[in-house]
């Protein structure tokens, strides 16, 4: 649900990376921080656990421009992948206004992603939203390891809808602005559809 | 649509602006600020200046919507008030009508027992304007500013 402030000329939207734990959305994040003029930027925040997994949330504000004379301000989330938090990402949907999913290009991870995608259909589900209508972009991950699936393969498995999707190797930047710029131009379009 | 729009107008906001600023001096406390429950500030008041409340808002929001998934497995409706102790800061969170957090942040200058009933004529006040606000929301012709934005907008934005 985006928040328009005609008083401090500013609309406010919410972004929300999701994908199977340790799929690459924290690091997404962190580049998109690293490679933002400090202008545009507010603190990221990262609820981690000791050993750096995500336990409840990443944060990150940020500031893209504006459009007839309102500010545009992308509140960034990420969900902790592992499956037992799944309380924790149910809450972090709430008011969602774009989602990334961010997929593990690994072999090894095909189930992890299949089953990250139907928990993320479920949980949009039970917020009243259904992952057909909202803004949504894919990003296959971790291209440049060894034993990945092609990207045929991955958008088979899914992307049935044909969303925008985008190659990344998050670590080192490659698609992650490419996949920001294609979810905030979506839910900018929504706005103008007066959603969602 | 899920949820109405979050929309703010001069209107309401200064009649918000107002009941923080006064219940920042009311309750002695340093700074108070109202956050939506998706974690967007709305308004706030007293020393702000040295507080990055961009951050702090996306954390109360997440501390509320945290207790509420608690308080649901407790089959509570919702637990509207919470209180966190420092050494020196405190911060009193306060769930008003559901919709918006009000959080006072508040030093040895104030006590729990002052900024309790502060809060609770606050909120009672904001709860009436948050109400206002949503009904006027949802009024027929109270079209989006972004209604007329064309590609040529959401692409400019994105040339840098």
């Amino acid at each position: 649900m985006s928040f328009i402030n005609y008083m401090a000329r500013e609309i406010n939207c919410k972004i929300v990376y999701y994908g199977p734990g340790l799929c690459g959305k924290t690091t997404n994040l962190q580049y998109i921080y690293e490679r933002t003029n400090p202008d545009a930027k507010g603190k990221m925040i990262s609820l981690a656990t000791e050993t750096d997994r995500t336990l409840f949330f990443d944060f990150l504000p940020l500031a893209l421009g504006e459009i007839r004379g309102f500010k545009t301000r992308f509140h960034l989330y990420t969900v902790p992948g592992q499956v037992f938090y799944d309380a924790s990402r149910k809450l972090i949907l709430k008011g969602v206004d774009g989602v990334v999913f961010v997929a593990d290009s690994q072999v090894g991870r095909i189930e992890a992603n299949q089953e990250s995608v139907e928990n993320l259909r479920t949980n949009l589900a039970e917020q009243g939203y259904s992952l057909d209508k909202i803004p949504y972009v894919i990003q296959y991950n971790k291209r440049d390891l060894p034993e990945i699936a092609t990207v045929e393969e991955l958008r088979e498995m899914l992307n049935p809808t044909t969303v925008p999707d985008f190659e990344g190797v998050a670590r080192t930047g490659v698609g992650v602005f490419d996949t920001l710029k294609a979810v905030a131009k979506l839910v900018l379009t929504e706005l103008r559809k007066g959603g969602p | 649509m899920v949820n109405p729009q979050m929309v703010m107008y001069e209107e309401e906001f200064n009649q918000i602006q107002s009941v923080v600023d006064r219940l920042v001096k009311d309750a002695n406390a340093k700074v108070v600020f109202i956050v939506d429950k998706n974690g967007q500030l709305i308004a706030a008041s007293g020393d702000v200046d040295n507080l990055d409340t961009t951050s702090l808002a996306s954390l109360t929001a997440g501390n509320i919507a945290a207790t509420g998934g608690m308080a649901k497995l407790l089959k509570e409706n919702e637990f509207a008030t919470q209180f966190h102790e420092g050494e020196k800061a405190n911060i009193h969170i306060q769930l008003v009508g559901n919709r918006v957090i009000l959080v006072v942040i508040f030093d040895s200058k104030s006590s729990l027992g002052l900024v309790r009933l502060r809060v609770r004529k606050a909120s009672e006040e904001l709860n009436h304007i948050f109400e206002a606000l949503l009904k006027k929301v949802q009024e027929p012709g109270a079209d989006s500013p972004f209604a007329e934005i064309t590609d040529e907008d959401i692409d400019n934005l994105f040339n840098d």
